[in-house]
């Protein structure tokens, strides 16, 4: 019996202890935020381009004071790009108590975690999750890209009233959706503006001829041509069209990013006429971006990128949602997201009715053989 | 105006499948073999091209010797590794194929390992102007493409009918054996056939990287095959075939993207072939051989 009496009291004793641990880990002076990235696998280097960006970025808010008083305290997991490894890893996150998710990178695997994040009306923002969808899983999902038609509806309003265009042809790749959503979010909004679409041309993935395509257009002779494609196709298609002496202005959206590296020196001025719209340019002179691209080039010994400008300003507004909201509940983050006004590395961030970014583009042209930033543009 | 163009688009296009498809029918009818590697030929003269130029940055007239010289030694050295012993001990046709199928695999990836598999830029080999042809607006390489092809077309067939080896070439794909009774070396002249179909290859490969001024290491599969498709529908053994396969295909390739659909190109092509098949399957120019039991 005395036996049972002293195990009985140990028992007590222990379970006490875990109340109390509890009440420890609520009234901590850290607020903890979760991560959500590929860190190995296929997509790692969208997964580290984005975390190694977030983890600046709560060291530079630490060093300024952190959050609310407290520091943040910033718990990532590896989700190796996989769906189900991603909601066990947002599972985790939860147990240890996270008040809000800076992820997750890729589209499939974020649009997993944010159905489960609404469950729990967990506040999340993903930096790079292109798929449209997402988003509209729940009031509590934001993503600080930009969705691809958006970039069709950017580029044609740029068309329309930059470039004073009336007249437009499309040419694109039938097998991509990246393409194909582009372009037809691109003939929409054209037609909105009161353009003409000359010419819709497709081709299938990995032609290399376009001159076919490039007849027709020039028969048509638009004033411009919407190129929504990736680089090395942007470069065939360049280069064929100049050989035809198509002189319309060529417009295209981030996939044209890198496309010098694929077009040769003497090939270049097929490009002269060219304008691409995308979420950051190295070669923006805006200070910020500068020691933000220098210092991550100084701290991880690689060239950032998109994901990790990205990366970067989905945990600033974040932060800034829950220093807003004055508290960590959720609700409370959830309106402050939706009030966001941040000026960050890719311009200023405000939410639209479906919490998908409203922010200037870096519109980018070409001279002598780089990038030249034009200016900033946005829709309204 | 516009169906002008595009034929004469198709006639570009045409051109370079013709340049490739005379390399699978001049090895086809010497030894019965389909040679697959033949489309990476061109891979090789592409790269070789982009070495000297893009890298060495020496100009066009190093370049084109260079591939061509650099094709007709891979040319002859496939020959003799790959497929020699088996042509020697009379190895099944099958085991030529696969063989050719594996030298076609080992080249792409020993391209890949040394240049990666993203394509490379190419440099213009050609200053491109347009030219004016009444009311018609014409890319300078695409009667560069058809002004080559036909004079290698007439050259080859100089070659084929008025020289020794080239009726040595013609003995040999009539009978081997009985050419070898008479005489003629038939290890050298399969060799030279390799020779001059990847020879062929490289003129094709240079006028690819100007038309399309990209290198890529799988950029020989679709180009071999639909120059394998034209040479078949030609009729494979057949020089002219092979030229007026490349041509017809080239030309129902660009009025397909122009008037049907640019997402059928490819089934239009191949669906050519089919139909070649059925109705004609020695193809439009090719001899009706009878299988001697």
């Amino acid at each position: 019996m005395k036996k049972m009496r002293i195990v009985s009291l140990l028992l007590v004793a222990i379970m006490l202890m875990g109340i109390f641990a509890g009440c420890k880990t609520k009234e901590s002076d850290t607020i903890k935020i979760g991560g959500l990235a590929p860190l190995t696998g296929d997509v790692a280097n969208y997964g580290k381009a984005v975390n190694n960006a977030v983890l600046m970025a709560v060291k530079d808010i630490n060093e300024k004071g952190g959050i609310l008083g407290k520091q943040i305290e910033y718990i990532y997991e590896d989700e190796k790009g996989d769906p189900t490894e991603a909601v066990n890893a947002y599972n985790k996150l939860v147990e240890e108590g996270i008040v809000a998710l800076v992820g997750d990178v890729t589209s499939k695997p974020t649009k997993a975690v944010a159905l489960k994040a609404k469950e729990d009306n967990m506040p999340m923002i993903t930096a790079s999750g292109t798929e449209e969808s997402i988003t509209l899983v729940g009031n509590n999902v934001f993503r600080t890209c930009f969705i691809d038609p958006y970039q069709g509806q950017l580029m044609a309003s740029y068309a329309s009233k930059k470039l004073n265009a009336k007249t437009a042809a499309i040419i694109y790749d039938t097998g991509d959706p990246y393409s194909t959503g582009i372009a037809d979010a691109f003939e929409t909004a054209a037609k909105s503006f009161g353009m003409t679409i000359t010419n819709k041309e497709g081709y299938t993935t990995k032609s290399t001829d376009f001159n076919t395509q490039l007849t027709k257009i020039k028969t048509s002779n638009p004033e411009v041509i919407m190129v929504p494609v990736y680089y090395s196709d942007v470069a065939l298609i360049a280069v064929q069209a100049k050989n035809h002496g198509i002189t319309a202005k060529l417009l295209g959206a981030d996939g044209w990013d890198s496309v010098l590296d694929k077009i040769d020196k003497s090939d270049v001025d097929a490009l002269a006429n060219g304008y691409f719209c995308s979420q950051y340019s190295d070669t923006s002179t805006d200070p910020n971006l500068q020691n933000f691209l220098k210092e991550y080039k100084e701290t991880y010994e690689i060239e950032p990128n998109m994901f990790s400008v990205l990366g970067y300003d989905s945990m600033q507004i974040m932060a800034a949602a829950i220093e807003k909201a004055g508290s960590t509940d959720a609700d409370k983050i959830i309106d402050a997201l939706k009030s966001t006004d941040y000026a960050g590395l890719t311009g200023t961030t405000t939410f639209d009715g479906n919490r998908n970014p409203i922010r200037q583009a870096f519109i980018t042209s070409f001279e002598d053989n780089k990038y030249k930033f034009v200016e900033l543009y946005s829709m309204s | 105006m516009d169906f002008t163009t595009h034929v004469i688009n198709g006639l570009g296009l045409g051109s370079i499948y013709a340049l490739v498809a005379l390399g699978y029918s001049m090895v086809y009818g010497i030894v019965q073999l389909i040679n697959f590697s033949h489309g990476d030929i061109i891979m090789v003269g592409g790269y070789s091209v982009y070495l000297v130029m893009s890298i060495l940055g020496l100009p066009v007239w190093i370049a084109a010797p260079v591939a061509i010289i650099v094709c007709t030694l891979t040319g002859v050295i496939i020959e003799r590794v790959a497929y020699h012993r088996l042509l020697v001990h009379n190895a099944a046709r099958i085991s030529l194929l696969i063989t050719a199928m594996g030298v076609s695999i080992f080249l792409q990836n020993v391209f890949m390992l040394f240049f990666g598999s993203d394509p490379k830029a190419m440099p213009p080999l050609f200053t491109s102007t347009i030219l004016k042809i009444g009311s018609l607006e014409l890319a300078s390489s695409t009667i560069l493409n058809i002004i080559t092809s036909v004079i290698m077309m007439s050259g080859l067939q100089l070659l084929v009918n008025k020289t020794k080896i080239g009726k040595a070439m013609q003995a040999a794909s009539e009978d081997t054996e009985a050419a070898k009774l008479m005489g003629i070396n038939t290890n050298s002249v399969i060799a030279i056939t390799f020779a001059v179909g990847s020879a062929l290859a490289a003129v094709g490969a240079l006028l690819y990287s100007n038309t399309y001024p990209q290198v890529r290491p799988d950029m020989g599969n679709l180009l071999g095959l639909k120059a394998f498709v034209a040479a078949v529908f030609g009729g494979i053994g057949s020089i002219p075939g092979a030229m007026l396969g490349g041509y017809a295909l080239g030309v129902a390739e660009s009025l397909t993207k122009a008037y049907i659909s640019t997402k059928l190109t490819d089934a239009v092509v191949f669906g050519i072939l089919i139909i070649m098949l059925l109705v004609k399957p020695s193809g439009l120019m090719g001899k009706n051989k009878k299988e001697k039991v």
